[in-house]
């Protein structure tokens, strides 16, 4: 065998890895031993690519390679878990932005040898990877900003918004057209410059909480860059990566819209969420009252009861109160009480966050439980405890038409015997919509930190 | 390789990530998406393709340097990140021992 088909079986043992790897994610038992294989797949990949004949100069490389390696792996032992999700864009933007970076190169490299028109597939490929990478880069770092609170979370608006998005978009499709035709070196730099103001224009508008989509959207656009790049360069490794990775993202991005009742074009376009709170009301205009419990009654209550199940939201992890959380479900457990965790699909602000978060926090998964797995569970309950959480257990998703959050599925809390919000005010949510949950005959509002509420709660439980 | 291999290709990885993707749980959907994340990072081979190039210029150098380290970033952080999450994950504890953190 030459040496290029030892390549390419080192390329093939590598995809066969990725897909292992994936394979086995889907249990959290293997999940890591697929991440190990996934990991070892890319060091054979990487292994491979050095020894191609193609490559004569390495100082650069070992250089680059050297400094990239080594903040990447810094960065990723020191952040916290709550900061998974700008990690994740911040990844996702650097995965962007190198595509996007190869195309620029490729181009040049075409330019050397010819100045006509570039192959169709060459000048889709090239041009693909240059955009969507652009795009993806400084869509990312913009959701990484909002994300680390560096700017508003809110949606920031401008006048002609949509309209200028689609005029910067034909230009750039424009442009790249003619760059295709003929070459023209500083032509493909405007066009990536352009691309990037592209996807910061579109993600500046998008609210904090519609963030899990916008996330796993960029996630399915690097992939895809990613694979363009690899019909640009000829490379089978490539393609097969990148198209997982946009499948993946692509299938996140539906999975996380349905789970909101929001299209993904409602989400790029739409500029939701994060207004101002207003006080609830009842049809004829009166404020509608409110019940508040103590700590000692709620423990009381937690303690003879046979079902408890608790609802954590992205407030949980903000106060910092996956530990003592535990400690609590400990406790009950301890004493007899069946206790679970339902976790809402879009619960934190990505995918999944929540159960990593509860996972730092010891909990074992096999209390997690999915949103349809509680909803049938919640009639057989006792005490639920929701945490952190508003939008995703307002009836009002289900019952009010009229209301914006309408169709989004949500955790049946109401249909429990009794409901515990720990709220630190009567604040709305995510969605600046008001909860009558909150008024329920049946539920009781333990106002507070949640931090601070559940230390006192586990005192009060060891004290029964 | 010609331009139908590669749109086969395309095809069947597509299909298999799909199928493979669908069956993982939504417990494990942030692990997923950080370790499809350092799968991205794979375009690092094609940035150490087009920096190891003789013939490269300027343009080739400062754009190849700069792909071979954002992708090497993406890699390593990718799979560090994704084994640290995915080492937390586990089952009921041992009946009583220790304090467990």
């Amino acid at each position: 065998m030459s040496r290029v088909d030892l390549i390419e079986v080192a390329y093939l043992i590598a995809a066969f890895c990725f897909v292992l790897g994936l394979r086995w994610l889907s249990s959290p038992r293997t999940a890591r031993r697929g991440n190990g294989v996934a990991a070892i797949g890319m060091t054979i990949a990487i292994i491979a690519t050095l020894v191609d004949q193609r490559v004569v100069d390495y100082v650069w490389i070992v250089i680059a390679a050297i400094v990239g390696g080594s903040i990447g792996a810094l960065v990723a032992r020191r952040v916290q878990m709550t900061a998974m999700p700008q990690l994740v864009a911040v990844l996702n933007g650097l995965g962007g932005g190198a595509a996007a970076m190869i195309a620029v190169s490729e181009y040049h490299a075409h330019g050397a040898v010819s100045t006509g028109a570039l192959g169709a597939v060459l000048a889709v490929s090239i041009m693909f990877s240059a955009i969507v990478g652009s795009i993806s880069f400084a869509g990312s770092m913009i959701a990484f900003g909002k994300l680390q609170e560096l700017l508003p979370g809110r949606p920031i608006t401008w006048p002609a918004q949509k309209l200028i998005n689609g005029a910067l978009a034909i230009t750039i499709l424009g442009l790249a057209a003619y760059a295709s035709l003929n070459f023209n070196d500083p032509l493909l730099w405007i066009i990536v410059v352009l691309a990037l103001l592209l996807g910061a224009v579109a993600v500046l508008p998008i609210g904090g909480a519609d963030m899990p989509v916008v996330i796993a959207f960029l996630n399915a656009c690097t992939g895809l860059a990613a694979a363009a790049t690899g019909f640009a360069l000829g490379n089978s490794l490539l393609i097969i990566a990148g198209v997982l990775v946009g499948a993946s993202g692509t299938l996140l991005t539906q999975l996380m819209s349905k789970a909101m009742n929001r299209s993904l074009a409602s989400v790029l376009f739409g500029a939701f969420g994060g207004g101002g709170g207003v006080v609830a009301t009842s049809a004829s205009g009166e404020v509608l009252p409110v019940l508040e419990i103590s700590p000692a009654d709620l423990a009381a209550q937690l303690v003879y009861a046979r079902r408890v199940m608790i609802v954590p939201g992205y407030g949980l992890a903000v106060a910092q109160a996956q530990h003592p959380v535990r400690e609590l479900a400990d406790l009950l457990i301890e004493r007899g009480v069946q206790v679970a965790f339902a976790i809402h699909p879009v619960a934190g602000r990505m995918p999944g966050h929540m159960n990593v978060l509860l996972a730092e926090a010891d909990v074992p998964y096999d209390q997690l439980l999915e949103m349809e797995e509680a909803n049938p569970d919640f009639p057989q309950t006792d005490v639920v405890l929701v945490i952190g959480a508003n939008d995703v257990v307002n009836p009002a998703a289900r019952d009010d038409p009229n209301s914006p959050l309408h169709g989004m599925p949500i955790l049946e809390v109401d249909q429990a015997e009794h409901v515990v919000v720990f709220k630190r005010s009567m604040a709305t949510g995510f969605a600046g919509v008001e909860n009558l949950l909150f008024h329920d005959p049946k539920t009781r509002m333990l106002f507070g930190d949640a931090r601070k509420s559940l230390a006192q709660l586990v005192q009060a439980v060891q004290a029964v | 390789m010609s331009f139908i291999t590669e749109i086969l290709i395309l095809m069947l990885a597509a299909w298999i990530g799909v199928e493979v993707i669908s069956k993982v749980p939504q417990m494990l959907h942030t692990p997923l998406m950080s370790g499809t994340n350092a799968m991205h990072g794979v375009i690092v081979v094609g940035a150490i393709l087009v920096l190891g190039a003789a013939a490269g210029g300027v343009v080739q150098t400062i754009s190849g340097i700069v792909a071979v380290g954002f992708g090497a970033a993406n890699v390593v952080g990718g799979f560090v990140v994704t084994d640290r999450m995915l080492q937390m994950f586990r089952r009921r504890p041992e009946p009583p021992k220790g304090d467990g953190g």
